[in-house]
């Protein structure tokens, strides 16, 4: 049977983590991870995993440490925040570039200056060009759940692409909350085993990793990566499914929420979702209006057309942006647009919780009546609104 | 308080006095009681004796909010002297609670705060912590007088709570010295 417990968002994708039992786990301490990977530690002390767990000076070391572990055959995962995140950047790349399918809980954090250790988006969106897949989680049930979907999607033959699976800093890495997590043999049978084709320590059949590739095969390899990323939408959804027979709890690209019937619909990443819901029920009930929420679980892939999909029948919409592209605006909110491209739909962008500051229900409440006045209107004037913001 | 209703409680306490360990168990012997919880310190810069603030949310529906807490439906003060320099009763909802750790009786507190049409309930919780477990550390004395006010879990499941929290790391008397605490605190908190 599962079990019903009461964790923060850390522990819960710590278990998750205990439960994969990875070969090898390199990290670093960086609040709000920390006690995600303190929690980790015990478990490799308290001889309930078989890890080689490395505790290395940097981040950068954490993730070269991994990808060299995962090029060598080895199941591996690692765990970061925010500066952690950047300080890992130029590896990135050489973990999605090299095909290692590494298993990372990103715990959401700004970036500094000024320094701040709360929750915004900043950290996961600026790697959102690294070739990296990236799942978002609205409660630490989910966090949980995506990180042992994680393993599958990763590992998958068809995609062997890095994955981070996202926790929203404070508001979920340290809040504790029931979630149902697996037994471990069930989750142990979910995840299978994990056998690489070629391995760098298979000296039987040398093979060459980490090659230099200039103008005549770089291009090849990059293009490569470019059908893994899209092979990915398929595998993404159906180990979706397939946790959801396990468990009774489906994943896929996105969560909708009363969008069927919706005239507006607001779209977003991670815990505010859950808030949004609340505040589209008060909304329909309080005001009269037809709101829904569509909240995107899978950012990378981007699930453009399944966006487009369930935002075609809605008559106004409001994208929440917690990070900033300086210069352009919200990355979620011009990749919605994109995806909507020759729609006529007025859609403003609501950007919001720079460095962690709160998102009130009530706040999203006037979100919504916002947009039925952009309904109402046709147009979306201003089109990028800034959201409990001291003017 | 009908046990059934989403309970909305916040915390206001000095660093070091174990409010975020007492938020977090208030959660944890929901979830164990079979209700969904939550609950959140609220994070800057921590250092002892400073103010803090936590939050607890009770509930038979599942939780899906994440905001802070505003509207409280319950306010816990496990420190006397912040009545005068916070603002601990903002927000409070108009039939809500506030619990007080104090050696003063709720019609002394409600003459400082008015407050008319709550209920005021007070403990020395302190006093109590300093007989049953010999330090001044008022959080588990509050944890039991919290759950006798809301009503979200029965004495004997704090009691397994704190077994199962704390059984590893504190010694047989005084974990005894913190199950009589939280017992106490049920008999001897006075409300109006």
């Amino acid at each position: 049977m599962p079990e019903r417990v009461a964790k923060t968002g850390n522990d819960a994708a710590a278990y998750a983590l205990k439960q994969i039992n990875p070969d090898v786990v390199a990290a670093y301490p960086i609040t709000p991870q920390t006690e995600l990977m303190h929690k980790f530690a015990e478990y490799v002390a308290d001889g309930d995993v078989d890890t080689e767990f490395v505790q290395v000076e940097s981040e950068h070391s954490a993730m070269s440490a991994v990808v060299g572990a995962s090029l060598a055959g080895a199941r591996c995962c690692t765990a970061t925040s925010s500066a952690g995140l950047a300080l890992m950047w130029e590896i990135l790349y050489v973990a999605s570039g090299s095909r290692c399918p590494i298993v990372m809980p990103l715990v959401n954090r700004a970036l500094s200056s000024p320094i701040n250790i709360h929750c915004d988006h900043s950290d996961s969106m600026g790697a959102r060009d690294s070739g990296w897949l990236q799942l978002y989680a609205e409660n630490s049930q989910e966090a949980y759940d995506n990180v042992l979907q994680a393993v599958r999607i990763a590992e998958h033959p068809d995609v062997m692409l890095p994955t981070m699976a996202t926790l929203d800093g404070f508001i979920l890495s340290h809040t504790i909350e029931a979630l149902e997590v697996n037994e471990d043999d069930v989750a142990k049978e979910f995840i299978g085993e994990y056998k690489r084709d070629y391995s760098l320590i298979d000296v039987e059949n040398p093979s060459t990793f980490g090659p230099l590739a200039l103008q005549n095969y770089y291009f090849e390899y990059k293009k490569q990566q470019i059908d893994a990323m899209d092979a990915a939408r398929d595998v993404v959804l159906e180990v979706g499914r397939e946790y959801g027979e396990l468990t009774g709890r489906d994943y896929g690209f996105l969560d909708s929420y009363k969008c069927e019937d919706a005239d507006v619909i607001m779209v977003g990443l991670g815990s505010t979702m859950g808030t949004a819901k609340e505040a589209a029920d008060r909304v329909r009930s309080e005001n009269g209006i037809a709101a829904g929420v569509l909240k995107v679980r899978c950012f990378r892939p981007f699930p453009a057309s399944e966006i487009a999909d369930a935002l075609s029948g809605a008559s106004a919409i409001g994208v929440m942006d917690r990070s900033v592209s300086f210069g352009l605006g919200g990355p979620l909110y011009h990749e919605v647009r994109s995806a909507m491209y020759g729609s006529q739909t007025p859609t403003a962008d609501f950007i919001y919780g720079l460095g962690g500051r709160d998102i009130p229900l009530g706040d999203l409440k006037d979100i919504f009546v916002q947009l039925d006045e952009i309904r109402k209107e046709g147009k979306a004037e201003p089109d990028v609104r800034y959201v409990g913001l001291r003017e | 308080m009908a046990s059934n209703e989403f309970v909305q409680i916040r915390w206001h306490a000095r660093g070091g006095q174990g409010a975020k360990t007492a938020a977090g168990m208030v959660a944890e012997v929901a979830v164990a009681a079979g209700k969904n919880a939550q609950a959140a310190p609220e994070y800057g810069a921590e250092r002892e004796g400073a103010p803090i603030k936590a939050y607890t949310r009770i509930s038979d529906q599942p939780i899906r909010v994440h905001d802070a807490i505003y509207f409280p439906n319950v306010i816990v003060v496990l420190d006397e002297t912040l009545l005068r320099s916070e603002d601990v009763e903002e927000g409070l909802v108009e039939d809500g609670s506030l619990l007080v750790n104090t050696k003063r009786s709720p019609a002394e507190v409600r003459q400082q705060l008015g407050l008319e049409g709550r209920t005021i309930y007070t403990i020395d919780a302190t006093g109590i912590a300093l007989e049953e477990i010999g330090r001044p550390i008022p959080n588990t004395v509050m944890i039991g007088a919290l759950l006798s006010v809301t009503g979200a879990a029965e004495v004997e499941q704090i009691e397994d709570s704190i077994h199962k929290k704390f059984g590893a790391k504190l010694s047989e008397g005084m974990l005894q010295g913190n199950i009589n605490a939280v017992r106490r605190a049920c008999e001897e908190i006075k409300s109006e």
